[in-house]
């Protein structure tokens, strides 16, 4: 198994599904609270998918698979956060104006074209990720570039859609979601399949995330942005990783999918040496074998192992647990002795490709999913052998048992023919899931254009070229020019990356423009002494940028503030109402005491260290830290010190 | 299977000038480079003709639609032509000898459809063929027959059709359907199912209507379940009544069987919207079968006669009265050649006072004049007030706890019969399918209102 790989040999090419969820008072095609969520809910439903026949007369593959899963999908519903057009049964209202503008604009920042008509489109999703079954989405933009590296990075279309469910929990045939996200605005950019190295990759997210959080109209926070990274290898397919919440795990499980690719190709050629050329030569046999394990020795697949493991995680008939008597099949598969053991993934066989299979389509999901011969259970080879005499198998076929309710584990059965049937072509075209370790599990077939539809019920939405006009006037600057103005004036770019991605450039051009701050000078304040005091617990975010600009001007008046700003901004988290002048006022700042070169002088007489050590130096600190305690923001630092050091120095 | 005669379907104007000048039309696929570089590749769609005419509809390759304006289109280019061919895949309905013969008239309301992906287009499943392919499990149920009687949309259903529905359903009985099945539109089911109950008397077998409140092409919708729910009703159930059978909770759980005459559809867009009004549903019809909730229907009995009574007199309306109202409002009804006139009253049966004379007016020139109630639940009682007592003499008749839908659909009926007085009043009054009920069960008024801690508590453990 090989960790490391020449991305370039492998002919690695990785493209961007970047989501972003945008600042709006409302929902995309309601009118419920945009970025409220909750933990409770109020009331449930129950419901189902039924894939619809499509142009052809076939069903969506995923359409296809998520049906063949029978899903019973509970929703969660809050009356705060969910209305009855997130539980599909009222139609849309016209799509949120606000929303609408907000993607032109994100549009105009990856400089894109704007398209003249929106048109609003159903994509299905059959896994109950949407109550209605599909999500609405429209183009908005297409044909954007933005500077990347040395080069440019397409960007292919921007999609204004609503966001899904939250998954809450997926055991058996029940799948529970909770509504508050749902139908929140957000935007998807689509990158060319253009990176070429994790740290490319990496590096992309950033970048993408920096230009649309410039505009300070996007959603920032847990949640707010997520992408799907689409992976392939020269000989591969496009494999889409889902909902990658951060872009240092990007890179990761762009490497893992790589090295997945890679073996899954080696897999393949395998196959065709041993005469496995195409589907149509993969063959298996399925037995019913439940009475061959009824006594044991393997207790995983005793039925009353089984049942206490139902019990024992709550799963009720008619809810989470299949329809059919307890059953234990195995799957023979001719020519396939080793190919379950070949490693895929970092710690993965490929066993774990057909665990996948059956584990999200037929919904046997407890650990392990199924057994094989590859991997047979310590100390149990004698049940393997009475497996394979059962079953026929000779050396060189390969074994995998599943168990659980018998309609189930005929659908797994299927399942393992079709994933092998899959590997004589190399890489199945999948969607997958992520896992902080850089590795990932199958989540659905990878749908096609296919599941895509007219909305019906929305009209199209022209978009008038003036206002796009206006919007495009009144752009931010875009985050690489920024940056490059920042740098001129000394701000070192890890801290203007930093005001970009969390918003606070913004405030800091507001500080210049508006209080004649020194650009380095307000940069640093935001990004530093502010992060400090956020940091410190202080309710900083609560101020309003108006009071920032009002405190700016003060330091342009009276520079000695400055130097107590952090005393200042405590006293300003602690009531935000509060003007700066106020503050200033209340703490006493910004005028000197008029005897306070006599109170300096007194200390200098009396005040001593605790161990002191003879030299100058050490009073000096000593005896400054003492006097700026009545002092700092009233008389500048400097001040004392000639006056404290020219004492010392008569003194000695 | 159709193909567009026109060329340029739905496009006007400029749109439509610019598509024949670039020589292009529907279903063109093409290359388009527009004015600031960006070139799209996709099938020009068909537009629909409320849109304006100032873009040109196309359907990328990812699946996508966007409007291209028609002056910013700088070159474009047709690189291949891809009709769309509206064809339903149809599988043989398999036949079982052990399941019951069922019937589905089709009025014109997609139960079940297939979609076309690239126009959005939803092409109606009908025949047994196309129903297998989108809802297998009917073979399960019945040996299916279908027969479209007429297309039109459920709130363009009216007395003629009425009357054609209800000699093709005695059709169907006699031809010794085990049951009939009605795809209907929802808009206007609980009228239609009010007027079968009188023009369809005495039926041997159940007559079920159904529809769909989310339409069928989406993935979510209650299309499938309530047509499996109404086959399972018309070809087992015990009901030989006109039902309605839809949804009984917004979940995928069981659908209710309402009684034709005492059923309205009572939100716009929920699925549960079909409630009994002033009595309880027959019955509950789901995966394991028929929960009876109201044992007094009549039961099926195959050696039952089936009258059929197709009449009709379409001059007659629903007044909905409300503060304010003007006598000339009846006055034109009257002028307008009414015959009846079913007021759909405040309160207990009211009206204001200056629309008495025209009241009388209108019952002395021989129009007959109902009272129903605008609560909807409850009776009229007309005697309670002096003024409902003056109604009453000026000849309005009073109709209990008819709701005023089904006092409409009656009334039409009634005067398909005779004109005279006396006779109309006591047809009106003498009930034929529960239209009129001797009491109304506490429970039969059942509005839930939310936010009371007990109702929270129902709501919160229940699947709505």
């Amino acid at each position: 198994m090989q960790d490391s790989i020449d991305y370039r040999a492998v002919g690695l090419k990785v493209g961007l599904e970047v989501h972003q969820q945008l600042l709006t008072a409302r929902k995309l095609f309601c009118r419920c609270p945009a970025g409220l969520y909750t933990r409770e809910h109020d009331g449930t439903v129950l419901r189902h998918m039924r894939p619809t026949l499509s142009e052809l007369g076939e069903y969506d593959g995923t359409a296809l698979m998520e049906f063949k899963t029978r899903k019973n999908i509970v929703y969660l519903l809050h009356r705060k956060t969910t209305c009855t057009y997130e539980m599909d049964d009222t139609p849309p209202f016209l799509v949120n104006e606000e929303a609408l503008e907000i993607a032109v604009e994100q549009c105009l920042m990856l400089g894109c074209d704007i398209v003249d008509e929106v048109h609003i489109a159903r994509k299905q999703y059959l896994d109950g990720s949407i109550p209605t079954g599909f999500q609405r989405t429209a183009v908005v933009g297409v044909n954007g570039r933005i500077p990347f590296r040395d080069r440019e990075l397409t960007i292919t279309q921007v999609t204004l859609e609503e966001d899904s469910c939250r998954e809450v929990s997926d055991r058996g045939h029940l799948i529970v979601w909770r509504t508050d996200r749902l139908g929140m605005p957000l935007i998807e950019t689509v990158t060319g399949a253009e990176l070429r190295t994790p740290e490319e990759v990496e590096e992309a997210i950033l970048l993408i995330g920096r230009v649309c959080r410039s505009t300070g109209h996007v959603r920032t926070g847990l949640g707010a942005s997520r992408q799907d990274v689409n992976v392939s290898v020269a000989g591969g397919r496009r494999v889409e990783i889902k909902g990658v919440p951060r872009a240092a795990l990007a890179a990761r499980l762009v490497h893992g999918e790589a090295i997945r690719q890679v073996n899954l190709l080696r897999i393949r050629d395998e196959l065709h040496r041993r005469g496995l050329r195409s589907a149509d030569d993969v063959v298996s046999h399925v037995h019913d074998v439940t009475e061959l394990f009824r006594e044991g020795p393997l207790d995983l697949l005793t039925e009353a192992r089984w049942r206490s493991w139902l019990e024992s995680t709550g799963r009720r008939p008619g809810f989470e647990v299949g329809t059919g008597p307890f059953s234990v099949r195995a799957v023979r598969l001719p020519g396939l002795a080793g190919i379950l053991a070949h490693p895929t993934q970092p710690g993965r066989t490929f066993a774990h490709e057909l665990a996948g299979r059956v584990r999200v389509i037929a919904t046997l999901d407890q650990p392990p999913v199924l057994l094989h011969s590859e991997a047979w259970p310590a100390g149990a080879g004698e049940s393997l052998e009475a497996l394979r005499r059962a079953t026929g198998a000779g050396p060189e076929d390969a074994l995998v048992v599943v168990w659980g309710a018998a309609d189930d584990t005929e659908t797994a059965a299927s399942e393992i023919r079709l994933r092998v049937e899959d590997a004589t072509e190399g890489v199945p075209l999948e969607t997958r899931q992520p896992f902080p370790d850089g590795s990932t599990d199958f989540e659905r077939i990878l749908p096609g254009p296919d599941r895509m539809y007219p909305d019906t019920d929305s009209p199209p939405h022209a978009l008038d070229p003036a206002h796009v006009e206006r919007l495009r006037a009144a752009l931010p600057e875009p985050p690489w020019e920024r940056e490059a103005r920042y740098a001129a004036a000394g701000v070192p770019l890890d801290e203007t990356r930093f005001l970009i991605r969390r918003g606070g450039s913004r405030l800091v051009d507001r500080l210049v423009e508006e209080a004649g701050a020194d650009l380095k000078r307000a940069a640093l304040f935001v990004a530093r002494d502010l992060k400090a005091a956020r940091r410190g617990g202080l309710a900083v975010d609560e101020i309003p940028d108006g009071a920032w600009v009002g405190l700016f001007a003060l330091f342009g008046e009276r520079p000695v503030l400055w130097e107590a700003r952090r005393e200042i901004v405590a006293a300003l988290a602690a009531s935000p109402a509060l003007e700066p002048a106020a503050a200033v006022r209340e703490l006493g700042l910004g005028e000197p005491p008029g005897d306070w070169e006599a109170r300096v002088l007194e200390l200098a007489a009396t005040a001593h260290p605790d161990h002191p050590d003879g030299s100058v130096e050490q009073r000096l600190r000593f005896l400054m830290g003492r006097a700026m305690r009545g002092l700092r923001g009233r008389v500048p630092a400097r001040e004392v010190l000639a006056v404290l050091r020219g004492q010392l120095e008569v003194q000695a | 299977m159709t193909s567009s005669p026109d060329p340029l379907k739905g496009y006007r104007g400029l749109a439509r000038e610019r598509l024949a000048a670039w020589g292009v039309r529907v279903w063109s696929d093409v290359r388009v480079v527009n004015t600031a570089g960006s070139t799209f590749e996709g099938v020009i769609l068909p537009r629909s003709e409320t849109f304006d005419d100032l873009h040109v509809v196309l359907k990328l390759k990812n699946g996508y639609n966007v409007g291209l304006h028609v002056d910013r289109v700088a070159t474009i280019e047709e690189v291949g032509y891809r009709e769309a061919h509206y064809k339903i895949p149809e599988q043989e309905f398999p036949r079982r000898d052990d399941l019951p013969a069922v019937t589905l008239l089709g009025t014109g309301g997609t139960i079940a459809s297939r979609l076309d992906y690239r126009t959005g287009a939803v092409i109606p499943a009908f025949t047994p063929g196309e129903l297998y392919g989108a809802v297998p499990e009917l073979a399960d149920l019945c040996n299916l027959t279908t027969k479209k009687i007429f297309g039109v949309f459920s709130e363009n259903m009216s007395w003629p059709e009425y009357a054609t529905l209800a000699r093709a359903i005695g059709e169907e009985i006699q031809a010794g359907a085990d049951g009939i099945v009605i795809g209907h539109g929802t808009d206007t089911m609980g009228h239609t199912a009010a007027v079968l109950s009188f023009m369809v008397q005495d039926s041997p077998v159940p007559i079920v209507l159904v529809g769909s409140q989310r339409s069928s092409d989406r993935p979510s919708s209650d299309a499938a379940l309530n047509l499996i729910h109404a086959v399972r009703a018309a070809g087992e159930g015990p009901i030989a009544e006109v039902q309605i059978c839809m949804f009984g909770p917004t979940s995928d759980r069981y659908g209710l069987l309402h009684r034709g005459t005492r059923c309205r559809k009572m939100h716009s867009s929920y699925r549960s919207t079909f409630r009994t009004i002033g009595a309880i549903p027959l019955g509950m019809v789901g995966r394991e079968g028929f929960t009876i909730l109201d044992p007094h229907f009549r039961r099926r009995d195959p050696s039952r006669r089936v009258k059929v009574d197709p009449v009709y007199d379409d001059r007659v309306t629903i007044l909905y009265y409300h503060p304010g109202m003007k006598p000339d409002v009846v006055d034109a009804l009257v002028d307008a050649g009414y015959r009846g006139i079913v007021i759909a009253g405040t309160g207990l049966g009211h009206v204001n006072k200056p629309l008495y004379p025209a009241l009388g007016r209108a019952t002395a020139a021989g129009v007959h004049v109902m009272m129903t109630v605008q609560t909807l639940w409850g009776f009229v009682q007309m005697y309670v007030y002096e003024t409902g007592r003056e109604l009453l003499d000026l000849g309005i008749v009073p109709l209990d706890n008819m709701l005023p839908e089904t006092a409409l659909m009656k009334l039409g009926w009634v005067l398909g019969h005779t004109h005279d007085r006396e006779e109309v009043t006591r047809m009106m009054q003498t009930p034929i399918a529960h239209e009129i009920t001797e009491r109304e069960p506490h429970n039969g008024y059942l509005i839930l209102q939310g936010g009371l801690p007990e109702v929270e508590e129902f709501v919160t453990s229940h699947w709505k």
